[in-house]
Order: structure tokens, then C-alpha cells, then sequence
């Protein structure tokens, strides 16, 4: 399966460069940034707030039977219309800190467009968190898994 | 990137390896104790030969090890290659790629209110 999603992280450095091509026109990549029933729909996440606009600010919230199992928010530096977003991104009790955010949004033709995300984090240190975590959920989804097995045995 | 091809292909077959559930649920049995196939495989509901091949995938990538003891062969979880994994990438960007991909398929759905 072709690979769309490509990361560029050096080793021993404290940012990574996440670039995606979309097969979406430009406008529309944009949009799904920028309206929250939208954001809602591809994050999986509820939007709380989300203030697009120079100083701006956001805050999502995902809740699983009513509880809430992930808190993010951020501010909004600089918002510029099918350009960029410079954020700062927040997840709530977690140890990887605030990380600095640049989105760039690029036209190619009338109906692709490119993403290039620039992720800054407080340290290498910092980084090397983040890019643990989806690895550690793996392998809960895992243990859940064995859990289900064992229940299942027990019966 | 400073990896060279070589090591690429290898971590990536260890991904693979890792993809699966049942392979997941295997390392993690592996894991609390070391056990013969036999053991392994009456842990689970999938047919005996199923239980041998995810075995053979786990082996050739170097996530359990085989130790003979006498005429039994048992299965020992390798730590040290999980946590050469655990430092690795992928499992970040195949996060971002499904997300992306929820948001194509979310944009090209979408029909601007009038």
C-alpha cells in the first residue's frame, strides 16, 4: 500500500516534519481545519471551542461512556486563509508538554494540495514521548485483547 | 534518516509482524513466561498450524527467541528487540496516516451548506 503519510524526524533532534498529499482541492484541506462539525468528523474528537482567528484558541475533548479520556487545547498565533496556521497543541495530563505547531497548506494543481505540519516539542526528550505514545496504545489494544481472550476462557 | 536500507526492511518486517492481534496477544503471553507452541497455541481458539505460522513470523523477526530444552522447544520473548522497535516511528505515522485518510474521505463527502 502506497504510503501518503511520510515523518521526518532526525535523530537527537526536538521537531519532526510530518507532509501529506491530499487529493482534495486546497479550499476544502483547509476547511477540514477550520470548521469544527469537520474537525469533529476526521480527529474523532468533540470540538469545545475553536476560535480561528489571530490569538485565537481551541480546546477538543473525547469522552468514552462519559468519561473523558483525552483533554487537548491550544492558542492561535497567526491564521492565514488556505496559508497557514502557527499553533501551539496541548495534550491535558500528559508529559509531552506544549509543542509549537506550523501548518503550511500548498496548492500542487486544482485538485490535490500538500500539508506540511512542523512540530517543535519543549525537548528531544519531549519528542522521543510523543513518538512512543500510538506504540504504547498498540500494545494496550493488545493487552484488551488478551483480556477478552482470557474472559472467554474462563467461562 | 540515518538508517541505511537494510535496517528499514528488517524494522518493517517487525512492524508487520506486530500488526497482527493474535501476534500481539502471543508476545504478550511470551512475555509474562516462556512456553512451548503447545502451551502457546492452547491459549487460543485459532487452529493449531494458524498458532505455528504467526510462531514463524514472530521467530524470523527476532521478537521471541527458540530455546531447546531436551526434545522441547520453548519460546522466549526478546526484549531487547521490542524495545529497539518501541523507539521506532512507524506506529506514529501509520496514526497521522489514518487520520489524513479520515479526512479525505470526510472532504470528499463534503457538500458546503447553501
Amino acid at each position: 500500500m502506497e504510503q501518503k503519510t511520510k515523518i521526518n524526524a532526525e535523530d537527537g533532534k526536538q521537531d519532526l516534519v510530518i507532509t501529506r498529499e491530499f487529493n482534495l482541492p486546497l479550499d476544502l484541506l483547509f476547511k477540514a481545519y477550520t470548521e469544527s462539525e469537520l474537525v469533529e468528523q476526521w480527529m474523532g474528537t468533540k470540538v469545545l471551542k475553536l476560535d480561528n482567528k489571530n490569538h485565537g484558541s481551541y480546546q477538543f475533548e473525547t469522552s468514552n461512556n462519559g468519561v473523558v479520556m483525552f483533554k487537548a487545547n491550544g492558542t492561535i498565533h497567526e491564521f492565514v486563509p488556505n496559508q497557514k496556521i502557527v499553533r501551539t497543541f496541548e495534550m491535558e495530563n500528559m508529559p509531552i508538554g506544549v509543542q509549537l505547531e506550523f501548518l503550511e497548506f500548498e496548492k500542487i494543481t486544482e485538485n490535490t494540495s500538500n500539508l506540511r505540519i512542523h512540530i517543535i516539542y519543549k525537548s528531544v526528550a519531549h519528542r522521543e514521548q510523543q513518538l512512543k505514545m500510538p506504540f504504547a496504545y498498540g500494545l494496550n489494544m493488545a493487552h484488551n485483547k488478551l483480556e477478552e481472550i482470557a474472559t472467554k476462557l474462563n467461562k | 534518516m540515518k538508517s541505511n536500507n537494510y535496517t528499514m526492511i528488517l524494522r518493517r518486517d517487525v512492524f508487520q509482524a506486530l500488526a497482527d492481534p493474535t501476534r500481539r496477544s502471543i508476545l504478550l503471553l511470551v512475555a509474562a513466561q516462556s512456553m512451548t507452541a503447545g502451551a502457546i497455541a492452547s491459549n487460543f481458539d485459532t487452529a493449531r498450524p494458524t498458532v505455528s505460522k504467526h510462531l514463524q513470523i514472530l521467530t524470523e523477526c527476532e521478537l521471541l527467541l527458540q530455546v531447546q530444552n531436551g526434545r522441547e522447544i520453548s519460546y522466549h520473548f526478546n526484549a531487547q528487540k521490542m524495545k529497539e522497535v518501541a523507539d521506532f516511528i512507524e506506529p506514529f505515522r501509520q496514526m497521522w496516516e489514518e487520520r489524513f485518510n479520515t479526512l479525505e474521505t470526510v472532504m470528499k463527502n463534503y457538500k458546503p451548506k447553501e
